[in-house]
């Protein structure tokens, strides 16, 4: 049996009719992880040892017949900005090369809680600070379709299109998450803000990041989206349980089904010219699909879209800079070797142990939070902020979700000097959503050069429902995609 | 907004990061140009607008005054650099107190 | 020329939660290094603040007990900066929008006029670990303990209100008291949970402009406070007697063995600490009620409760000051009068007393004796009542104390009951008077005072029991025959 293409329904089913026992599937996507990892660099650690005791115990699970979810037994890969108790936890930086967190980030305790076997942990930019793990310690990650082209900014969506895990947990402050789906050909979901706890997320914009799963197809990541999100004690901006926000995890339509579908396509996410018209025809074609089955489009206009992507990359250096102080080589992580007093232990230590996407980071937001420019920069931002969730909140009373390119093109070559400025326009599309704190979902939509692209869907909190719902439209009408090479 | 180097070095100063020459040169250039289109938020039309502070609309989130078990000391401990008897080690401060 | 010193308070009390401001571990001090620590309190990734709601309340109640303004809408903040005692290299704080603002607190001067110090804020943060400095020179290093990282802190600063290194020493005794009072921290100055900074500069009396100032910082017992500050006083007044202002502002530290403040650093201009709105944390919204509600469990505070001990009780200013300068102090006093019908008086001098001594001695707070109110209570009503004498009375108590006894009860096992019986006195006093015909003649002789000397060698006899009012009476009665 070819585990590796297998969803996660079928994943569990054969788990629990034992056709396969977890050991065995752990077994199996360890050797795929062990023979196809060196070439795609998709994992910092493997965590060989953990998996397998924890496929042991889902064994025991299944065997009693007690507490098994659909994720009992599952390997799932965890972004190595996310905390795992005993696992090595990096984030990809020399800082924390040797980081063992002595517990789980919340994200993490639910999988184990529904027996997931963490099996990985996957390759991301430095704290996530990037869009294409370029600037990872350990040499950034391949895209499997391509492997001179990048995977967008996380590992885990190259490893999940590769079939070295069925799942992988990641997590998007500006877009990387959504960018690698598109780019691998796979499904993923940064939540809206406060749907899943970021306990335990090593923080980078924390009023922008969120946890999100990624996934082969959308029933795998709707499953693994209920698992992850709920109110968590320990990050006081999680959600309540109940009210607004909290009740999307049930894949539903709107009320008339697909015919009462209003699908809005906001005129400047399909105007500019860095847009290829291959993508936009992809993509505007995933809306003609809706719109086939009965949905209406609905002309929009978000006219803050420019201003909102500086206001990301304003509001996202503010926080990189405060979030990344603590590394100081103190109590945990990477101390230089030539700290001889207390202010070369920091020189030194910040100095040799951040990349230069962390640092460039860290020196914008240290300007933007200054005395002199927190008014103009940081404070504008903010109020940008403003504007741009008004102009969405108008927006979704005109239609129910938002239709949209994840990125303007099939991924680039891996390793290509593009200066910062234009890495961070790569997030023009995605940024919004972390600023406003919708949800937004990516599936692919199509090959472009024999480079898949994605679509990407906004939602309101609350709303990601819909966005299953639409989005399993869309993949039954286009099919899924998996990358050549990796088929046996 | 142009971003010299000097001011570029003095923030490296102040996040407590070393630049080369070179370097705070590279930064400069890169960042300047990161702030001539960030920049462009002082001209957005955002008159009358309060600030987004908070996203989400939660207050008053709190924990109860209960104590809750600690780490064991040697897990606190065990990702130091540098330990002494439960204590973590770091060199001189070079300070007036 | 005469001078004026101008002198700004700013005071960090922990808060006595029972666990941390932003997590779960204990807020204990005094354990084994580095064991009331977790993810969050050490700065580990990904650990998250979740704020405690105590902690809040407790800053409020400060502030109320302050007559500050509480703020319907309060925020934290991260204040920037490096040092290794902070393990995010972030304080949590509160920059804009502190809890408290506006308040005061009335002291009265060495000069017996009343003066009002304005508090400027309170806001509540958390406090950092503990450095240990060992070895010297290039061979030195430091030691840290996050035990402490994390408690609940709240910051007073006062308006430059004060006008003498007394009249700072009084306002925080003052403080201290009230905070205690209010029981929301321990003010312990040698535990650090009390400290103070104090802001010094010295004009031309009549100048409304202010000198260069200096930052005196780590002052950590009342008598440094005002010795540090006399100090300053002084050596700023020389500086512009002599025609030679301070030329810059200066934080300064305090020599204790030396007796003098010694030069730290130049008070940089304005740090930059970076501040912004912690995207952790969400908001505070104070509801009126809520406020109330804490106000409503305020306890009567230490200036009414002196003021109405005098008025209500009758009693003397100095009994008044005395009993209503510690909290557990005057509720015991209180207790004991709800119980006892006598003069407040007595039971202030039971307890200024024989109460007091035997707690200094046993090194115990009211609370944490064995004495009960109900007991003391009953105790003197046995003395209105004749059961007992004072003399007796003395040592019921210390048993009382040591052992919770009742007074009844000891009384019973001791014996120790007071001897009312006339009979039983007669037979005694009668041998006295034979025993001793020298004394009576004197007294037979107009020579009262002896009557004293026989009433002693009866009382002496009966162990003190006997009840000396009786005493007196059965004496004079066969003497007189």
């Amino acid at each position: 049996m070819e585990l590796s293409t297998l969803s996660l329904k079928e994943l569990s089913d054969a788990l629990r009719e034992k056709t396969v026992s977890a050991r065995e599937l752990t077994g199996a996507f360890l050797e795929r992880i062990n023979r196809f990892n060196p070439e795609l660099n998709a994992f910092v650690t493997v965590a060989e040892e953990e998996a397998l005791a924890a496929a042991d115990e889902a064994d025991r699970r299944l065997a009693r017949g007690e507490g098994v979810t659909p994720l009992t037994g599952i390997p799932v890969a965890v972004a190595d900005t996310i905390c795992t108790k005993g696992i090595k936890t990096t984030c990809a930086s020399r800082i924390l090369e040797n980081f063992i967190p002595p517990y789980d980030a919340t994200a993490v305790s639910r999988l184990k809680e529904a027996g997931a076997v963490i099996i990985a942990k996957t390759n991301t930019d430095e704290f996530g600070a990037g869009t294409t793990t370029g600037y990872s310690a350990f040499g950034p990650a391949r895209n499997p379709w391509d492997k001179d082209r990048e995977p967008g900014g996380d590992g885990g969506a190259a490893a999940v299109a590769a079939g070295l895990v069925p799942l992988a947990v990641s997590f998007d402050s500006g877009g990387s998450l959504r960018r690698a789906a598109a780019f691998c050909g796979v499904t993923g979901l940064k939540p809206a803000y406060g749907s899943v706890s970021r306990y335990g997320l090593a923080a980078l914009a924390p009023s922008l990041e969120q946890i999100g799963p990624l996934a082969r197809q959308v029933d795998d990541l709707a499953l693994l989206y209920q698992v992850l999100a709920g109110p968590d004690p320990l990050d006081a901006t999680s959600l309540p349980a109940a009210g607004p926000g909290r009740d999307g995890a049930e894949v539903t339509g709107p009320a008339a089904g697909s015919k009462g579908l209003r699908i809005g396509l906001p005129r400047e996410y399909f105007a500019g010219e860095q847009l290829q018209a291959a993508v936009k025809e992809r993509v505007l074609a995933a809306a003609g699909i809706l719109a086939e089955k009965g949905g209406e489009q609905v002309d929009l206009t978000l006219p803050s879209t420019g201003y909102a992507l500086a206001a990301h990359i304003l509001l996202a250096a503010a926080e990189a800079s405060s979030s990344l102080a603590r590394y100081d080589g103190v109590r945990y992580g990477y101390r230089s070797p030539e700290a001889t007093d207390i202010d070369l232990l920091y020189k030194k230590t910040r100095t040799e142990g951040f990349g230069s996407e962390a640092k460039r980071r860290i020196l914008l937001g240290t300007l933007v939070l200054s005395a002199e420019c927190y008014n103009d920069y940081y404070l504008n931002a903010q109020k940008v902020r403003a504007l741009v969730i008004r102009e969405f909140k108008e927006a979704f009373t005109k239609c129910d979700l938002i239709l949209t390119p994840v990125t303007p093109g099939a991924p680039g070559r891996a390793g290509g000097e593009r200066s910062p400025l234009l890495q961070y326009q790569d997030e023009y599309y995605t940024a919004g959503a972390n600023l406003a704190g919708l949800a937004g979902l990516s599936l692919p939509c199509g090959l472009v050069d024999g480079l898949p692209v994605g679509v990407q869907l906004l939602a309101p909190a609350g709303r990601e429902g819909l966005l299953f719902w639409a989005a399993r439209i869309l993949e039954e009408a286009t099919g899924r995609l998996s990358p050549p090479s990796f088929q046996e | 907004m142009n971003l010299e180097k000097e001011k570029v070095k003095h923030l490296a100063e102040l996040a407590r990061l070393e630049l080369g020459e070179e370097e705070a040169a590279e930064f400069s250039r890169q960042l300047s140009e990161v702030l001539a289109y960030a920049g462009k938020v002082r001209e957005a039309p955002v008159a009358g607008m309060e600030p987004v502070i908070h996203l989400l609309s939660l207050a008053n989130v709190f924990r109860e005054d209960e104590v809750e078990p600690s780490l064991p000391r040697e897990e606190a401990l065990a990702n130091a650099p540098h330990r002494e008897e439960g204590f973590f080690r770091v060199p001189r401060i070079l300070e007036e107190n | 020329m005469n001078y004026e010193t101008v002198i700004g308070l700013e005071v960090h009390v922990e808060l006595k939660t029972e666990a941390k401001v932003f997590c779960g571990c204990a807020a204990r001090f005094g354990a084994e290094p580095n064991t009331h620590v977790c993810p969050g309190c050490l700065g580990m990734p990904g650990a998250l603040p979740v704020l405690n709601k105590r902690a809040v309340e407790y800053c409020i109640k400060a502030g109320l007990a302050l007559n500050c303004r509480i703020a319907p809408f309060s925020r934290f903040d991260r204040k920037q900066y490096f040092y290794p005692d902070l393990p995010h290299a972030y304080q949590i704080s509160q920059d804009d929008l502190p809890l408290c603002a506006g308040g005061g607190l009335k002291i009265v001067n060495p000069a017996g006029e009343e003066r009002l110090v304005r508090i400027n804020r309170i806001h509540l943060e958390e406090e950092a670990g503990r450095t240990y400095h060992s070895g010297t020179g290039t061979a030195g290093y430091s030691l840290l303990d996050f035990n402490r990282s994390g408690l609940p802190l709240i910051e007073i600063v006062t308006e430059p209100d004060l006008r003498s290194p007394e009249e700072a020493r009084i306002f925080l005794e003052k403080l201290q008291e009230i905070l205690r009072y209010i029981e929301v921290s321990d003010c312990k100055m040698e535990e650090g949970s009390f400290r103070c900074d104090a802001n010094i500069s010295v004009r031309p009396a009549g100048s409304r402009e202010f000198g260069r100032r200096m930052e005196i910082k780590n002052l950590n017992s009342f008598k440094a406070i005002q010795a540090a500050l006399a100090y300053e006083e002084n050596r700023l007044g020389s500086l512009l007697a002599a025609g030679t202002p301070p030329e810059q502002e200066e934080s300064r530290g305090w020599d204790e063995t030396r007796g003098m403040t010694f030069f730290m650093r130049p008070k940089e201009k304005a740090t930059d600490y970076r501040y912004f709105p912690d995207p952790d944390l969400p908001p505070l919204v104070i509801a009126e009620e809520w406020v109330e509600a804490i106000r409503a469990g305020l306890p009567e505070l230490p200036e009414e409760k002196k003021n109405r001990y005098v008025k209500e009780y009758g009693l003397p200013v100095q009994d008044a000051d005395l009993l209503g300068s510690f909290r557990e102090t005057a509720e015991f006093f209180e207790a004991t009068l709800r119980c006892y019908s006598g003069e407040p008086k007595t039971v202030a001098n039971w307890v200024m007393g024989d109460f007091a001594r035997l707690l200094n001695l046993e090194k115990l707070t009211p609370a944490q004796s064995k004495l009960k109110p109900e007991a003391l209570a009953a105790m003197l009503q046995m003395i209105d009542d004749g059961q007992i004498s004072g003399k007796i009375a003395k040592t019921v108590f210390e048993e009382m104390f040591y052992s919770g006894k009742s007074p009844r009860e000891i009384v019973a096992e001791k014996g120790l009951a007071q001897i009312s019986d006339e009979n039983q006195l007669t037979a005694v006093v009668r041998e006295i008077l034979a025993k001793h015909p020298g004394p009576v003649a004197d007294y037979r002789a107009g020579k009262t005072k002896a009557l004293g000397f026989l009433v002693g060698q009866v009382m002496k006899e009966t162990k003190g029991q006997a009840n000396p009012g009786l005493v007196n009476k059965l004496l004079r009665e066969e003497l007189d025959k």
